[in-house]
């Protein structure tokens, strides 16, 4: 690792460990940074490093979220009532089945919308370009009416998360206890998926988005490739969703949930603007999105939308490879592209 | 030597078009084999058609004795019948180097295999390839950054890179500075002896294919015209009718 790595790498370890610390009237919304940052990461899988734009990707997001606290909740106590009453008036968690609920809940809400996506992809990968893109937004949609129409899970009304444990400390550490783990499962993801990247897989998926024909005729099956790649991507946005519901406390299918026209276009945004198809991109995208997005609802509230769309359309115009890609463009020997003009120039000479 | 690649009484029509018609040639192992004829006369089709791209409507190709005709493009890439392509297709973003990694066979696609960083020995490989068809210099230039000749040159050492036993090349010289043609047909005769592989090559200038093959086969209108060695091609009459037009 060279000497600018740990830097960085030091400087973003300092802050993910000291925010609380150092911005706690800010905790919640650097909270959902880092969800933030793992939605555009995951994101970047499909529509960056592969080509594949996803617009469905959200609904591994909302399947997680569902399924951790419908696991916190059933592990205790019928799930079916618990709905039905309004939940948390009527039962209650002790510290220790809090706790033992939410960590099988994490577990299986990264699993089984990883398992959802290799079922979904093994039908729908298949599709290339806009097909897929069209057939991934039908998906994410109908995934949000379907959640509404399903009474164990709250149906339109939604369900409410197990509550905070009333035995230890209060809202404070509740907010703490949330941060660091939004922040351990942001590493977490970063670190798989730069290691990825370093292998024949990550190697695979670029080749997929630069010609997928081509691959095929050199013997890769790329099918498995695209599959493989899927699940990763919901395996983390499931765990992203779970934490998600808890630290909000409340599920609604097509508001928080399977959030389409909100966090499922984020993602997409937040990858093209720090720039798709690089492992920093959407790292930087979904900082600099967070905040342009949190500035706006402060200080054009009303024309928040009106901002965040003029703010797409100077991102789509004027970087429209993202701000990687326009460092890139500008630095290229800072990303390892060292390029002799004397080999660039030089004619290919066979004797 | 024994016959590597059999093509038999293939048929192929898209919708009225009779893109093949009863198409039958057989490849040795170990020689050079070229397919010639006019545009559209189905060559193209006749490749698409042996890889696995489309499924034929009748006939069998088998590869080693092996029926392929039903199988998967990926799949017959694996078995070692490998093709290129006469428009480059090359993965445009990413550099030289990463084009060839990419492309070497892995021993089986094992999640360890597929997770595991790439070994050093194949960058060792793919470099020394690169120098083999005159590309070391751009090995850091992105692909997509290449002239359609250097990305030719590239496709065929990517090609080398997956170790096939039999390729399918179309055009290899279409596009390319004339004072490297002898070169390239110099760096295929290399390939065919040194590396061993069968090369079954579609290709329009004469001169290239005359000095190259050992066996031609001639395609007009989907069907086989003619066959034999490049000195009865080029006098066959039917040939030179076909390409020349009947006087």
């Amino acid at each position: 690792m060279s000497k600018n790595n740990i830097i960085i790498y030091g400087l973003i370890l300092v802050f993910g460990i000291g925010a609380p610390f150092l911005f706690p009237a800010y905790k919640l919304q650097i909270s959902i940074l880092w969800i933030l940052t793992i939605l555009a990461l995951t994101w970047d899988i499909q529509g960056g490093q592969m080509g594949y734009n996803s617009f469905g990707n959200i609904l591994f997001f909302g399947i997680g979220m569902y399924v951790c606290s419908s696991v916190q909740i059933g592990m205790f106590f019928p799930l079916s009532e618990w709905t039905a009453s309004g939940g948390e008036k009527t039962f209650l968690h002790t510290t220790s089945q809090y706790f033992e609920g939410f960590t099988y809940g994490l577990i299986l809400a990264g699993i089984i919308p990883a398992i959802v996506a290799a079922l979904i992809g093994y039908g729908i990968l298949g599709l290339r370009g806009h097909y897929f893109a069209i057939c991934t937004l039908g998906i994410g949609i109908a995934a949000g009416e379907i959640a509404g129409g399903i009474e164990l899970i709250g149906a339109g009304q939604g369900m409410t998360v197990p509550p905070w444990p009333k035995g230890i400390g209060g809202t404070e550490l509740r907010s703490q206890f949330f941060y660091y783990l939004c922040f351990l499962t942001v590493s977490i993801t970063f670190l798989v998926i730069k290691w990825i990247y370093q292998t024949r897989f990550g190697l695979v998926l670029n080749a997929i988005r630069d010609n997928e024909d081509k691959a095929e005729a050199m013997g890769i099956h790329t099918m498995r490739y695209k599959i493989i790649g899927w699940v990763v991507s919901a395996f983390f946005l499931g765990i992203a969703g779970g934490l998600m519901g808890n630290m909000i406390g409340y599920i609604e299918p097509t508001e928080i949930a399977f959030a389409g026209s909100t966090y499922g276009v984020f993602m997409v945004l937040m990858a093209i603007l720090g720039g798709k198809g690089t492992l920093w991109g959407p790292v930087i995208g979904a900082a600099v999105f967070h905040i342009f997005k949190e500035g706006f609802w402060t200080f054009f509230l009303g024309w928040q939308y009106v901002a965040l769309g003029a703010l797409i359309i100077v991102i789509v115009i004027f970087f429209p490879e993202g701000i990687m890609g326009w460092l890139r463009e500008k630095y290229p020997h800072r990303f390892g592209e060292v390029v002799d003009e004397a080999d660039r120039t030089a004619q290919v000479e066979l004797t | 030597m024994g016959i590597i690649l059999e093509v038999d009484q293939v048929y192929k029509h898209f919708g009225g078009v009779k893109a093949n018609e009863n198409v039958s040639l057989t490849v040795e192992e170990g020689s050079i084999v070229g397919l010639i004829g006019p545009n559209g006369s189905g060559k193209t089709t006749l490749f698409n058609s042996i890889v696995g791209t489309h499924p034929i409507d009748q006939g069998s190709i088998y590869f080693e004795g092996r029926e392929i005709s039903a199988l998967p493009v990926p799949a017959i890439a694996k078995l070692g019948l490998l093709r290129t392509f006469q428009q480059t297709r090359i993965y445009e973003k990413l550099n030289c180097i990463q084009n060839m990694l990419v492309s070497s066979k892995p021993e089986n696609d094992t999640v360890y295999n597929v997770f595991a960083k790439i070994p050093e020995e194949l960058t060792e490989k793919s470099e020394n390839l690169l120098k083999f068809v005159g590309l070391y210099q751009k090995r850091n230039l992105r692909a997509g950054d290449l002239s359609f000749g250097q990305q030719k040159l590239l496709e065929l050492a990517m090609a080398l890179m997956n170790e096939p036993k039999m390729l399918l090349l179309d055009e290899p010289t279409a596009g390319i500075n004339p004072t490297l043609i002898n070169g390239i047909i110099d760096r295929l005769i290399k390939v065919n002896k040194e590396f061993g592989i069968t090369l079954l090559v579609i290709e329009h200038n004469m001169r290239v294919i005359m000095s190259l093959a050992q066996k031609m086969f001639c395609l007009a209108h989907g069907q086989l015209l003619a066959e034999g060695t490049p000195e009865e091609i080029k006098n066959d009459h039917r040939v030179i009718d076909a390409y020349l037009g009947v006087q």
